[in-house]
């Protein structure tokens, strides 16, 4: 609605004038996994449907989910999808009205780029070990 | 008491919906179903590293493994068409290139749904 009225209307101050803070931050990859995540259905979709098409099309699957681009790809939606589980988890919190304190949403912030880094390290050393690769 | 909208809301004509939380809701419902339901997937896919055909599809045609992964898909299309929703209502201004977004994200998740849900089904009855 650029054309309308609204438009000459004075905006308040936006993303600009902030100090950038990891809560901030925290809040801005929360989108943007989400919105990495909901493309990466489609990898989901994939999985399923060459699973469901037989043993040729699941073949071709797994050779790019094995080779290194999707090795990559497979590492960034399982720390998109941890981070994004953790972020909506302080969501979760805050919607129970708790965890406004200063200091522990500060704490739930690196906790959640912590957490999404060692569970993300975690999960892959489990499926490296069980392929038998570790 | 004076009328708090403004002229141009006035004009529009506007007004609540009567449903301005039912998003809220759904988002935070499927959320909560979601944190067990991905757990469970990290853990099958992880699993199933490095796996054959036959062990895959095996995992997949069990019931409680179909079922598992039906409220999974769901609850997973539901979610991410709510989410992508507010970011293009936040981000998309112009009139008619949003409501195309919203609609396209509509199609988008239901089309890439309705996928995972017939392969899962056909998983499931052995197809």
């Amino acid at each position: 609605m650029a054309q309308s009225p609204s438009a000459s209307r004075p905006l308040s101050p936006h993303l600009g004038i902030y100090r950038k803070m990891l809560t901030m931050m925290m809040s801005i990859v929360h989108r943007i996994t989400g919105g990495a995540l909901y493309f990466g259905t489609l990898l989901l979709a994939w999985w399923l449907v060459a699973a469901a098409s037989g043993a040729e099309a699941y073949e071709m699957f797994a050779t790019h989910a094995g080779a290194w681009y999707g090795q990559l790809v497979l590492l960034g939606y399982t720390w998109a999808l941890i981070h994004h589980m953790l972020g909506g988890l302080r969501h979760l919190v805050w919607d129970m009205g708790k965890g406004f304190n200063l200091r522990l949403v500060e704490w739930m912030a690196r906790g959640t780029v912590a957490g999404s880094i060692i569970l993300t390290i975690v999960t892959w050393a489990i499926a490296y070990q069980i392929m038998g690769a570790l | 008491m004076a009328d708090m909208r403004t002229p141009l809301s006035r004009v529009r004509g506007h007004g609540s919906a009567k449903s301005g939380t039912d998003s809220f809701w759904m988002q935070r419902l499927t959320a909560i179903a979601l944190i067990p339901l991905t757990v469970f997937l990290i853990a099958s896919i992880v699993a199933l590293a490095g796996a054959d055909y036959e062990t895959v599809r095996t995992y997949l045609s069990m019931p409680l493994v179909s079922v598992i992964l039906l409220a999974l898909i769901l609850a997973g299309i539901w979610h991410m068409r709510i989410g992508m929703k507010e970011i293009i209502e936040d981000y998309v201004h112009g009139e008619y290139i949003r409501l195309l977004a919203v609609v396209g994200n509509t199609f988008f998740a239901l089309l890439v749904g309705l996928a995972c849900v017939y392969a899962a089904l056909k998983l499931g009855f052995g197809g």
